[in-house]
């Protein structure tokens, strides 16, 4: 066991673990956000994805440790004051998920992009979006939700 | 309202509908959302039957023992089942509710008039509110099926975009899944599956088992069942991996490497005839001879490898066993089938246990989600006092969940000189669709449920008998809606195939109409006459045909196809009397033999439309879903085990193949709800197949399309 420290969503965290811990699991277990699924456990699937300095980043293989030192934001932390984000709120009006499982991996890739590249071409868009699989068929209205972000010019995403 | 079993199994009012004190209404279901969003369209329903805001109902999880029991939430009846029935447990609550305030002011029913909960008499001020007529009493009366419901053309709610329930909660990440779930003193387990099936456990690695239990992690082994329960999930993950490592089995011969095609038409089987598609306990009748006034007779062999869920979440359940009592959160899709079953197979009376519906990842069937929740009954029950919260790794989902069944369907039919089918033969071979949890006589239910069969008490085997109900198994969609002369069709349950299979979404509707819709275009191309008009000169039904004729215009069927691009059409109306969708599909096939989807155009008619954003997304996620298995999808075994073990040796649909897809549904007002999560699969694969046969001239009669297949067919 050792003591880590992660910067989560602005907040800094000691946390007493196994230092070879995915990051997933402490993000789920020890820091209580739940956002970041585990649907592999093999960098196939996004649904653990989360930002880390500015990019996207599955969290479900390497160890916690490596990310000491970097800005970790998760789909909890992409809300303000409990109002959804530009790209949240579309998700929402576009009714872009079904069972949910794979959404918020979609909603971290996608402000990652967004936050990168504020006005992506559809290419761009789905190119961001390969590693994500979505087994109930919301795929387009995932793309409508982002390009709803990118149509109104707005780079809050 | 038609005989409602939901209503007959769960007649009192009080089990549908409650009113807090605070003014919230809760309406109790049996059917649970698996993101088909059935709880924003029940919601919607008791919002406009009751005259209060939406935002004031709230739609309670399923638990048994509180909540209605109405079977399984699968066969895309939940609209037509809890849907009718919330629908006349509202009105009834409402016309019940009415009658109190009339007594209570003092005034005729006829004065009054509810705005969000608020009941008031015209012209005075007298005015009472729902939570303050029930108090603390219970309704105490029974739903009336026929109780007078609203106009659609008076609907305040019905009708209006609405957020979709639970929704914000998915995408800001606040917990909802049943992965999510957190108790105080909870520990988190692990299976240490077999090899595969076949495989026995001889041994565990003592040192290694010792290494484990020291650590703070529990054991648990029952036969070849074993389990970690640790404080720690990885811990759990590291401590399943070591102890698999470290393990020795008896492999047996392993699974037999087959050519499954083969074995479908030539293994034992039990042949039924089926008419207006009802399987018949009567001879099967040998194909007839082409009858003398045919033009043409065509002969095809359509095949559908093993599919599985692949829910992208892996199945997970919570457990915890206090006292003679066991409590299991499961995303099960029939808690009541799964608690009988589970007291069969535990041998624990029904009302020691309990089950508790939460949101699991998308199952679109039988997945893993049932034998998850006894993988977590069995450690609860062997750890007892301790919560347990079990999830299945990737490659136990992949590879030990029940699969939609391979199938093959072999085709006859005959034209006349003027395009009209005279005579059309349908044999279907499939392994069984029907092996979802509950009790059989002889006490072969057992057999069921995954764990069950790895304990060490041996159960009795399951022979699957075939289901005789109007399509159903792997004969729904069997019997097509055109209208053809001289039908035959034949269903056969084929014994002695090699991997476990139960119920996915469609059932055998899927293979059937892919057979079918492909067969159709071979005729109308055969006699030369347009798909489209080929299909409308075969049906009757002005439903049908105003679907069919929908996609058509949609897609701009008569336009010039773009070049290097093909288009096709399919469609079929769901068990023939449920939803109605058409399928047009634009795309091309590139110079790496890959399917590129350009357009879509679905159209559906699924009677009144009660939640237009769900219903359309049923449809868009269903046409992507089976586009997926249509394009990628196989399952894949050999003497070693199922070797579709993880993403990249299953791989499915992705952001780079999605078309631009335009829904058209058909709203009818006055028609009764018609079951929609289903009803788009089928014309999907055979709009595909259909497409690719005009882009490239090859006819592609065995999914997945994938760029291998379709070169091997262009070298034919």
């Amino acid at each position: 066991m050792a003591n880590i420290s992660l910067k989560v969503n602005g907040k800094m965290h000691e946390v007493d673990c196994d230092p070879a811990t995915p990051l997933i699991y402490i993000l789920r277990n020890q820091l209580d956000l739940v956002g970041a699924k585990l649907g592999c456990g093999l960098e196939q699937c996004g649904a653990c994805a989360v930002i880390v300095d500015g990019e996207q980043v599955l969290s479900c293989v390497r160890a916690a440790s490596e990310f000491e030192g970097s800005e970790i934001t998760t789909v909890e932390g992409l809300a303000t004051g409990g109002k959804p984000s530009a790209l949240q709120q579309a998700f929402i009006e576009e009714g872009a998920a079904q069972c949910g499982y794979c959404t918020a991996g979609l909603v971290v890739a996608a402000t990652a992009l967004l936050e990168k590249n504020p006005k992506p071409d559809d290419a761009e868009v789905r190119e961001a979006l390969h590693e994500h699989l979505c087994r109930c068929g919301s795929h387009l209205r995932v793309l409508k939700a982002i390009d709803r972000v990118v149509q109104g010019g707005s780079n809050n995403a | 309202m038609p005989n409602s079993a939901s209503l007959n199994k769960s007649p009192g009012l009080d089990k549908w509908v409650s009113i807090a004190k605070d003014g919230r209404v809760l309406i109790h279901t049996g059917k649970v959302d698996i993101g088909q969003r059935i709880s924003t369209a029940l919601s919607l329903i008791a919002a406009e039957e009751l005259d209060v805001d939406l935002s004031r109902i709230d739609i309670a999880r399923t638990e048994t023992g509180v909540d209605p029991d109405e079977g399984i939430t699968s066969g895309s009846n939940s609209m037509e089942e809890a849907g009718n029935a919330v629908r006349a447990a509202s009105a009834t609550a409402r016309r019940h509710l009415l009658s109190l305030a009339a007594d209570s002011l003092g005034v005729d029913v006829s004065t009054l008039e509810i705005s969000d909960g608020l009941i008031q008499s015209r012209g005075t001020n007298l005015s009472v509110t729902y939570e303050e007529l029930a108090g603390d009493q219970m309704f105490g009366i029974d739903v009336d099926p026929d109780a007078p419901v609203k106009d659609p053309t008076s609907y305040d709610v019905i009708g209006k975009p609405t957020v979709t329930r639970g929704l914000t909660e998915i995408v800001t990440g606040q917990p909802h899944f049943v992965q999510d779930m957190k108790m105080p003193g909870m520990l988190h387990a692990r299976i240490v599956r077999p090899p595969h099936y076949k495989a026995r456990l001889k041994s565990l690695d003592d040192a290694a088992a010792k290494r484990i239990t020291d650590s703070g992690c529990e054991v648990v082994r029952d036969g070849s069942f074993v389990a970690v329960a640790c404080d720690e999930e990885f811990t759990a993950v590291e401590a399943a991996e070591r102890l698999f490592e470290t393990s020795d089995w008896d492999l047996s011969d392993g699974l037999e490497s087959q050519d499954i095609y083969e074995r479908l038409v030539i293994n034992e089987r039990v042949s039924l005839p089926v008419v207006e598609g009802v399987p018949q306990k009567e001879a099967v009748q040998p194909i007839a001879s082409a009858p003398g006034d045919a033009a043409a007779t065509l002969k095809a062999r359509y095949e559908k490898p093993y599919l599985m869920h692949g829910s992208i979440g892996p199945s997970a359940a919570a457990a915890l066993a206090e006292g003679d009592k066991l409590t299991v959160w499961s995303h099960s899709q029939g808690v009541y089938v799964l608690r009988a079953s589970l007291s069969e197979a535990l041998g624990m009376e029904t009302e020691k246990l309990t089950i508790i519906h939460v949101p699991g990842s998308g199952c679109y069937g039988h997945n893993g989600a049932d034998d998850a929740a006894v993988d977590a009954a069995l450690i609860a029950l062997a750890i007892p006092g301790k919560p347990i919260l079990l999830k299945w790794t990737r490659e136990d989902e992949h590879a030990w969940e029940p699969y939609a069944s391979c199938m093959a369907m072999d085709l006859t039919a005959s034209v006349d000189g003027d395009g009209k089918v005279i005579a059309w033969s349908q044999d279907t071979y499939s392994d069984t669709y029907g092996m979802r949890p509950r009790p059989e006589p002889g006490g072969a239910g057992p057999a069921r449920l995954l764990p069950m069969q790895y304990r060490e008490d041996a159960v009795t085997p399951l022979v699957p008998q075939p289901n005789m109900a109007r399509h159903s198994g792997l004969h729904r969609n069997l019997d097509p809606l055109y209208i053809f002369e001289n039908k035959r069709l034949v269903k056969n349950l084929v014994r002695d195939l090699p991997l476990r299979t139960s119920a996915l979404r469609t059932l055998g509707a899927f293979a059937n109409v892919f057979a079918i819709e492909s067969f159709v275009d071979e005729l109308a191309d055969e006699v030369e006459i347009d798909p489209v008009t080929f299909r409308l000169n075969h049906l009757e039904d002005q439903r049908a045909k105003d679907v069919l004729q929908a996609a058509a215009d949609k897609i701009g069927w008569n336009d010039p196809v773009p070049e290097g691009r093909g288009r096709g059409i399919a469609f079929a109306q769901y068990k023939n009397i449920q939803a109605y969708a058409a399928v047009a599909v634009e795309l091309e096939v590139n110079d790496k033999a890959e399917v590129v989807m350009h357009r879509v155009a679905l159209a559906g008619d699924a009677g009144q439309i009660v939640d237009l954003a769900g219903v359309t997304a049923q449809y868009e996620g269903g046409f992507l879903q089976a586009a997926s298995w249509t394009l990628y999808e196989e399952v894949t075994f050999d003497q070693t085990g199922i070797t579709s073990r993880d993403w990249e040796t299953y791989p499915i649909l992705r952001f780079d193949n999605i078309p631009e897809i335009e829904t058209v549904m058909i709203d009818r007002p006055d028609e009764r709800f018609l079951g929609a999560g289903e009803a788009v699969s089928g014309p999907t694969a055979g709009a595909i197949a259909n497409a690719i046969h005009m882009a490239t001239g090859l006819r592609l009669r065995r999914m997945p399309f994938t760029p291998d297949a379709i070169r091997a067919a262009a070298m034919q």
